[in-house]
């Protein structure tokens, strides 16, 4: 039976759900704990801090800040990581100087957490304190576009066709923050071998990413660490870049020549990356008969002072519709804050949401019907890139989402209460399928098991069960005697989980390594067997563990007797498809949904939520689901629920734990319904795979403001949607 | 968190004695928020003194009628009793609005009382808060305060009660009783247990030190039939109130012959609406009259920067509360 195409169960799914699967804060070896202080104000320089409080509490080994930084970190180390933006990064215990409130300004390392929890207590700052300058739109003037990527080049002569279109729009859309909560905090044990080499757990989306930091900061080669991940609890590019947790506990655990163990609190989850606040204006214009004519999109995205953080926003708009006069713009304004971090379909989150959002104000000025609005200005090319695309079955996830929720008619569906209004909204999703050189290796031993390794990570999205398939496919054995191994830096490279692209990549190098293995397997076979020296490859096939030629079977094993171990393990590097060049690759999906409000009280709630994708071929149609699932709960709690709060005169995160900063509960959580249409792609990668991690979580908040307004007759043009910006609309 | 002392007594006697002989004790129910507290540096009692197994785990009749709920049964316990669905409907239904059933499990009915607010610079200590540290300034006067009083709030705090339980007991008129060290008990009237912040708002409450919350009393059954309690939040489950409204009807003859009302997230203490009760008994249980009242009971609302919305929103949610206690006689 094949796998691929398979409701597969996720193989790590019984260590998962019976706590043997171990996270970077399981790992059961004597640690001391680290523990962090964090600054207090936003902006200034420590004048005094005085630890020896807390250096003498019962059971604290040492104690870091900028006072006793080993000066060998400070000569010429580099602190960047592979995904570091422009800039310079943020050097915990560098100096004197606060750059944000939060800032981690003292580490307490004790025999137990609590001890070191208790004794940074203990520690005296002292500050001179400088005005904190609030927040992006206090800001605003030190707006630049200086500091931001160019966006996709501007096309045809947006003024013009603005002026001379028929129906016009001009809207401003704000976003607030979000922060980062996968159910995993952060968390970092550190090792430390008796020859001073270390062993680092690090919850990070790719082990590469620690590795070369640990190299830049510590002057660590591979000789002297290794990096392992083997489970993420979410992560969601919270772990795409090191945390300082990583910093933290290695430092201790060199300075202290003893294993330290480092996990954030969940208040602390609030003190490093979050996506950023960012404000939209919308220009848009159609003709009479619903033409998109003009458009124009800026963005203007907030960054640390330190970090030019950046993001793909505004080019989603010169992408999703045929439009020939666009113009793009994208502004970074630095505040006093940690750097912002890419977080689920980071950019096209937030620019999907202000372009699905203009789309159907423009489509309600014309008088047409948004789902009609979009078909009429459907594109078939990426006019950005001018490139065709891989595939794009958008129409199809239009027609048949229609169909299952029931457009046409969504006017006639129930009526309720009074004071309840009913409302319907819909956009359109998109999502890049890039593809990134990966490689693997693999070997087999005499059961005929199959070890794949590869140094990438699996955040919950299912990369184990996934590989797992497609290797048991291409070898022709079933799933039970692939055992798929990752995050570990003694493995071959890999790019970070992100971007949706590792089963495009990593994916299609297990595929290839698989291919590799039957030619191996096939030569051996020929070379011992004589008889068999003419027969052509392709009369061969792989079965159930065995070569089959004619009636004939072979069990791999035995032919492996014949074979030396070192023929038995291969190596494959596999560099992206060709069509990644020559086309566009991009997922897309068309989401539907249902609201209420309550007209009196605010409340908004979201009874039904539909999303049709298109991904190409979908490997495991239950991970593949599961990816969906979450990502539309996300959207919801985005559109509804998720907003960091800071305050303007401190600069202090106000709302750092699960009771106040509001993620979406099971109770807000009704019906959700996801599909896929078919999509053929031959050119996308050698799978026709495309990720589907970030796609559900693209438009969502904006079909859930554009329900909102179908049911209200309001925009609420900000995200989240609260009661009272229904109240007060 | 600090170190402290824990002591686990037998009697009730033997924790008002460790009460006296360390000032600085806490006695602990459920924990569910002075554990949170006490992590977040908030709280620092040196001593802990025990007191949910004592044995005021019980609910009883008392003798005007009434009922009597003990202070250390849980609220999970206590809002799923029989007699409380039955007789008190609308104090199970404010108690199941609240937290998740995991915290209701664990907390306990004087607990609940005495919970601190949610606002967030009494949470976090490198902010300004009276109530936490009097004479260091109210940083949600000019602040993050949309989740703020609008009655009785005063320049030095603008806190709310967060307890959804006691909105339900205000609109019953529970009472509360208390026993001192040396062993002499005191019954309160809920509505004078809690207090406005006032120029001490570090004080919650009438409580003196070392009393023990025992019971909390309820009278006659009331509103049985027609009760609501409304609870206004952000998100569908596990959420503070922004609003809350209890509402209990008594109807004979077509009027309103007795009523309770009380609001919840609206200021230091729940808010029993005196006027709209007085206002709407006699008088027929009309949407016109729901409005008339509710209009008086915001009356005198003073909104903070970016509390505006309460007023508004405490107008629907009282005439919501009361039109759907009203359905439920059907
Ligand atoms: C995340 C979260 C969400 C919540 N959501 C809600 C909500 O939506 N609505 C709501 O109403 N509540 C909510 N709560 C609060 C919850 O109801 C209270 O924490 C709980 O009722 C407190 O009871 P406890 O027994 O755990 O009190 P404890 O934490 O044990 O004690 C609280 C205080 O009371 C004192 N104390 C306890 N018992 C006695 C006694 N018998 N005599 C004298 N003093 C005593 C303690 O010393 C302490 O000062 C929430 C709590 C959390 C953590
Ligand atoms: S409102 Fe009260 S609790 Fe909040 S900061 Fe002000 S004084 Fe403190």
């Amino acid at each position: 039976m094949l796998n691929i195409g398979n409701k597969q169960k996720r193989v790590d799914g019984p260590q998962k759900v019976t706590g043997k699967a171990t996270y970077a804060a399981d790992i059961a070896s004597p640690f001391y704990h680290a523990y962090v202080l964090q600054s207090t104000i936003a902006c200034g320089s420590i004048t005094a801090i005085d630890t020896s409080a807390a250096e003498a509490f019962e059971g604290v080994k040492g104690i870091f800040t900028h006072k006793n930084l080993p000066e060998r970190l400070k000569n010429k180390v580099d602190y960047t990581d592979p995904l570091s933006p422009p800039g310079k990064p943020f050097r915990p215990f560098y100096n004197d100087k606060i750059l944000y409130n939060g800032q981690p300004i003292a580490l307490v390392v004790a025999q137990t957490f609590e001890q070191a929890r208790y004794a940074s207590k203990l520690i005296k700052v002292t500050y001179e304190e400088k005005k904190f300058k609030g927040s992006l739109s206090d800001n605003l003037k030190n707006a630049s576009a200086d500091r931001a990527p160019e966006p996709a080049s501007n096309r045809g002569d947006f003024k013009k066709a603005f002026k001379n279109s028929d129906y016009t729009i001009i809207r401003e859309y704000r976003q607030s923050r979000n922060y980062h909560n996968p159910m995993e905090p952060h968390a970092t044990s550190v090792e430390y071998k008796s020859d001073g080499s270390l062993v680092v757990y690090d919850k990070i989306q790719g082990v590469a990413s620690s590795l070369k930091y640990l190299n830049g900061v510590f002057g660590l080669g591979a000789d002297r660490v290794q990096v392992k991940s083997d489970f993420v609890g979410g992560a969601f590019g919270s772990g795409l870049r090191p945390q300082y947790q990583l910093f933290m506990a290695t430092l201790a655990a060199l300075e202290l020549k003893h294993n330290v163990q480092m996990v954030m609190t969940r208040a602390q989850m609030f003190s490093f990356g979050y996506r950023p606040e960012v404000i939209h204006t919308m220009k848009l214009g159609c003709s009479k008969d619903g033409i998109l004519k003009a458009l124009s999109h800026k963005t203007v995205g907030e960054t640390s002072t330190f970090e030019d953080f950046n993001e793909t926003i505004v080019d989603w708009s010169g992408l999703l519709y045929k439009c020939d006069n666009v113009n793009l713009e994208y502004e970074l304004t630095p505040v006093q804050s940690y750097t912002p971090l890419d977080m689920r379909a980071p950019g096209g989150v937030s620019g999907v949401y202000a372009l699905e959002c203009a789309i159907d104000e423009l489509a309600h000025e014309a008088g047409i019907d948004p789902l009609e609005f979009r078909r009429k200005n459907y594109v078939d090319y990426d006019q950005n890139e001018d490139k065709p695309f891989t595939s794009k079955e958008l129409m199809a996830c239009y027609a048949r989402c229609e169909e299952v929720f029931g457009w046409k008619n969504r006017k006639d569906l129930s009526k309720t209460e009074p004071h309840l209004l009913k409302g319907y909204g819909m956009a359109t999703g998109s999502w890049e399928a890039l593809q990134q050189p990966a490689s693997v290796s693999l070997s087999m031993n005499e059961e005929g098991t199959f070890t794949i390794k590869c140094a990438t990570a699996d955040i919950g999205t299912g990369t184990y069960t996934v590989m797992s398939q497609i290797a048991a496919d291409k070898l022709g054995v079933s799933i039970e005697k692939i055992k798929f191994m990752l995050g570990d830096t003694a493995f071959p490279d890999s790019p970070i989980e992100g971007g949706s692209w590792t089963v495009s990549s990593v994916g299609s190098a297990v595929a290839s390594v698989c291919e590799k293995f039957k030619y191996r397997i096939a030569d051996i076979w020929k070379r011992n067997n004589p008889d068999y020296q003419a027969v052509a490859f392709e009369d061969i096939s792989f079965q159930k563990g065995k070569l089959e030629y004619g009636s004939k079977t072979f069990a791999f094993t035995e032919i492996m007797q014949q074979a030396s171990k070192e023929e038995l393990s291969i190596a494959h590097s596999e560099s992206p498809a060709a069509g990644q060049n020559t086309h566009s690759g991009y997922a897309h999906c068309c989401v539907m949904v249902e609201v209420t409000v309550d007209k009196d009280l605010g409340i908004i709630k979201v009874p039904r939520l539909v999303n049709v994708s298109a991904a190409g071929k979908i490997i495991n149609p239950k991970t593949a689901e599961n990816q969906l699932l979450g990502s539309m709960v996300w959207g919801l709690g985005m559109a509804l629920r998720e907003e960091g709060m800071v305050d303007t005169r401190y600069g202090r995160v106000m709302n750092a734990n699960f009771a106040e900063y509001h993620i979406a509960v099971n109770a807000d959580i009704h019906d959700i319904h996801t599909e896929f249409v078919e999509e053929k792609d031959d050119k996308v990668n050698p799978l026709g795979a495309k990720g589907v991690g970030e796609l559900g979580i693209v438009g969502l908040a904006a079909a859930i403001s554009n329900a909102i307004f179908d049911a209200t007759g309001k925009r609420l043009r900000k995200l989240p949607m609260l009661l009272d910006d229904v109240l007060e609309a | 968190m600090r170190p402290f002392t824990y002591t686990q007594p037998e009697t009730i006697e033997e924790a008002l004695t460790a009460s006296v002989t360390n000032t600085d004790s806490k006695y602990l129910g459920g924990g569910t928020n002075l554990v949170d507290l006490m992590k977040e540096d908030v709280e620092r009692p040196s001593q802990i003194i025990e007191v949910a197994d004592l044995d005021f785990n019980t609910i009883t009749s008392n003798e005007t009628g009434g009922i009597t709920l003990g202070a250390m049964l849980s609220n999970s316990e206590t809002a799923n009793h029989p007699d409380i669905r039955k007789n008190y409907p609308l104090l199970s239904m404010a108690m199941l609005s609240a937290a998740t059933a995991q915290i209701r499990n664990m907390a306990t009915n004087g607990g609940n009382l005495l919970q601190r607010t949610r606002c967030p610079y009494f949470f976090e200590v490198s902010m300004p808060c009276n109530k936490r540290e009097p004479g260091s300034g109210c940083g949600a006067l000019e602040g993050a305060n949309s989740k703020h009083a609008i009655f009785g709030w005063s320049e030095s705090c603008v806190a709310t009660h967060p307890s959804d339980m006691c909105v339900a007991l205000a609109a019953l008129e529970a009472t509360v009783t208390l026993q001192k060290p040396g062993g002499t008990s005191r019954t309160i009237e809920f509505t004078d247990f809690h207090r406005l912040p006032g120029d001490q708002p570090e004080k919650d409450n009438t409580i003196l030190p070392g009393e023990i919350i025992t019971a909390i009393d309820l009278p006659n059954p009331k509103f049985q039939t027609n009760y609501h309690y409304l609870k206004i939040r952000e998100r569908s489950s596990y959420a503070f109130a922004l609003i809350s409204v209890a509402a209990g009807l008594q109807i004979s003859g077509g009027k309103i012959t007795n009523i309770g009302l009380a609001m919840g997230g609206v200021a230091h203490k729940p808010w029993k609406l005196i006027k709209a009760e007085a206002f709407l008994t006699g008088k027929m249980p009309t949407k016109a009259n729901f409005e008339q009242a509710a209009e008086l009971a915001l009356k005198g609302a003073k909104t903070l920067s970016e509390n505006e919305y309460k007023v508004i929103m405490g107008i629907k949610a009282i005439v919501r509360a009361l039109e759907q206690a009203l359905a439920k006689t059907a």
